[in-house]
């Protein structure tokens, strides 16, 4: 079996030209992991550009409204660009100018992703290109035009279903076309080998904190740790450094869209099945050929056929559990957060907010849960408008 | 029938169609007549709906097909028709997943039992391909290995272990026709025979008859593609004698 497994997902499937740069890839942050120099400078990046630690916020009014469970919130909307995104973005551009590249490409579905490689390519001095669907671009118009105004150039896919499964795809075929200066920033916990790896180190800083801040404030682990889950980059950051902590119970949030018994889902683990796409073994929405399924959910972060490899290994040995949330269920709690905490969640956090209102409820008041609110929503306002039948213009 | 057949005394012209489009019927038509326009392998596309190392042309015809309603099971009742009456090696060439899904070990000896000579999967490299070669050992297709201009210190150990031919990539990128091909190929196939004595064939980016003269003239074949699959997008069922006129070009540049 190759490098890069978690039991039987993972790997590295990819095209021969990109063999070499994925090894170079490896090597270096084999290295620079374990470097002192990096390190400071990524956490003085973390805590002077990005604004962790995020703060553990006790979500008191939710928690008394829904009569169970101690809820607190994990403030990832609260990072710079608003989203867990620049954890992993500050990384991984770091360690591309480490390794001597001064171009940098990234896949985005929402456009959160894209937005954070080109922001820290603005602040690095990399030159920045970014692939994104055309149907998103002309959803998160905003969001494209955030990217242009820090400088990255926008590429609007338009193969496939032109979202964000054939942003990566393209990407990837960038990538195979220009390998010397360029790096591709990943933006979730997927790829071949070593992505997974390293997007879930970059980003585990959420469960370090988590678990530090919920200490300090309880004197304990918490029972439940929550997340959604797309690719599945935020959720892993919230668990990994709970995984051998069997008394923490780890919940990931998928889209159900319109419902697992419907076509129009993204919701992987319930309906998909194992398979090998964009780099790795894991579940995907397919067909029974192996074709990739058109997926769909309200939220453009979720909308992706597959899950990190890590991920299908902690629901193959049943450490963590995966739930499928739908559009109306996230729309929502959407509004529940906002209403009651004054706190706009993304939809894609939404999708975790909704299961926390389902069973906290029938939880004992003294156990814990912690949502990661990944992002914030204010890009989703208009959709969500909409979906209310308002049209407002962004 | 095995693929290395197709290099015997002879520089080989492998041609690439992609099975189903416009439909399976003109696919199976289009068979004997690539062999008897000068083709001495034929690699038949099995559409993927996210082909990641293929260009713009050959996505299209993935698309086209899978619209159509092309299924990996309809390609090997088609191969079933046609087997008998050609007479060059036939390979597969599709993504991981393709293989993977149907059940690898079913699709392989399936793909044995209809008179297939081998399999090529550019998403499974050297790193992953035990997963497939083993099997594809077992049941007598060669596993053809890809190297690419990027691949430097992992020739030797790709050529090694390689079976049938071995496909060199001309360029960095995905298939598609190129207007020149920069990459220092020749060096590349130089280093390949130095480590192997399996044929190697080149490919991504060939189109012309100049271009395949002079790719064929440092290798043992030279492999094309998208240059096709546009004559089959431009001409859809009609196609057969545009193919047919073009390779015939192309067989005697070589």
């Amino acid at each position: 079996m190759s490098k890069g497994r978690f039991g039987e997902h993972g790997g590295q499937y990819i095209p021969e030209t990109l063999m070499n740069a994925v090894i170079e890839l490896e090597e270096a942050y084999e290295h620079y992991k374990n470097d002192k120099e990096f390190n400071d400078e990524l956490t003085t990046l973390f805590n002077e550009y990005a604004g962790r630690p995020s703060l553990l916020y006790y979500a008191e009014k939710m928690t008394k409204d829904l009569g169970g469970a101690k809820i607190y919130l994990k403030r990832e909307d609260l990072n710079h660009t608003g989203s867990h995104k620049i954890n992993n973005v500050l990384g991984q551009v770091l360690l591309a100018k480490k390794m001597g590249k001064t171009r940098v490409i990234a896949e985005t579905g929402a456009g959160q992703h894209g937005v954070a490689c080109a922001t820290a390519a603005a602040l690095m001095g990399m030159e920045c290109e970014v692939f994104m669907g055309r149907e998103d671009t002309e959803r998160q118009a905003l969001n494209v035009y955030r990217m242009r105004l820090l400088g990255a150039s926008v590429h609007p896919v338009d193969s496939g279903t032109a979202t964000l499964k054939d942003a990566v795809s393209e990407t990837m075929r960038e990538w195979t076309r220009r390998l010397a200066d360029t790096h591709y920033v990943l933006g979730s916990v997927m790829g071949p080998h070593p992505f997974p790896t390293i997007v879930r180190d970059f980003q585990s800083v959420i469960s370090k904190e988590i678990k530090q801040q919920c200490l300090e404030k309880e004197g304990r682990l918490p029972d439940v740790v929550m997340a959604c889950v797309g690719g599945g980059s935020n959720a892993m950051g919230a668990f990994y450094n709970f995984i051998d902590d069997s008394s923490v119970k780890l919940i990931g949030c998928e889209a159900a869209g319109r419902g697992i018994d419907t076509f129009e889902t993204a919701a992987t683990i319930s309906t998909g099945s194992s398979g090998i796409f964009h780099g790795m073994k894991s579940y995907f929405c397919q067909d029974e050929y192996g074709q990739i399924a058109p997926v769909y959910s309200i939220s453009a972060g979720l909308d992706y056929p597959g899950i990190g490899p890590e991920h299908a290994y902690l629901h193959d040995i049943g450490r963590a559990e995966y739930v499928a949330i739908t559009d109306d269920e996230a729309v929502n709690a959407f509004e529940y957060l906002s209403r009651t905490e004054g706190i706009i969640p993304a939809i894609e956090s939404a999708h975790a907010v909704a299961h926390a209102i389902k069973i906290a409820p029938d939880m004992p008041k003294d156990k814990i849960i912690v949502i990661n609110i990944s992002g914030r929503g204010d890009k989703d306002c208009a959709a969500i408008a909409r979906y209310r039948g308002e049209d407002i213009s962004e | 029938m095995k693929t290395a057949d197709a290099f015997n005394n002879k520089k080989a012209f492998i041609a690439f169609l992609t099975c189903g489009d416009p439909d399976i019927e003109t696919t199976e038509k289009l068979i004997p007549e690539m062999e008897r326009a000068g083709a001495d392998l034929i690699e038949l596309g099995i559409p993927f709906s996210d082909p990641t190392a293929e260009g713009p042309v050959i996505q299209a015809a993935n698309e086209r097909a899978l619209k159509a309603g092309i299924t990996t099971d309809k390609i090997f009742d088609m191969v079933r028709r046609i087997k008998d009456k050609v007479n060059i090696p036939l390979v597969f060439m599709t993504y991981a997943n393709v293989v993977y899904s149907y059940g690898t070990e079913r699709f392989i000896k399936t793909a044995s039992d209809i008179g297939m000579s081998g399999i090529i999967l550019p998403d499974v490299p050297f790193e992953e391909k035990s997963e497939f070669s083993v099997t594809c050992e077992k049941y007598g297709l060669d596993f053809i290995s890809l190297i690419a201009p990027t691949s430097k210190n992992r020739i030797e150990t790709i050529a090694k272990e390689a079976s049938g031919f071995i496909y060199c990539v001309s360029s960095l990128g995905v298939t598609g026709v190129r207007s020149s091909i920069s990459t220092n190929v020749a060096e590349i196939v130089e280093h390949i025979r130095n480590a192997t004595d399996i044929p190697v064939a080149i490919g991504f980016g060939i189109s012309t008859p100049v271009q395949a003269h002079d790719m064929a003239a440092c290798s043992d074949g030279i492999i094309i593609g998208s240059a096709i699959i546009k004559i089959v997008e431009k001409y859809g069922r009609e196609c057969i004698p545009h193919v047919y006129d073009y390779m015939k070009e192309i067989r005697q540049a070589i």
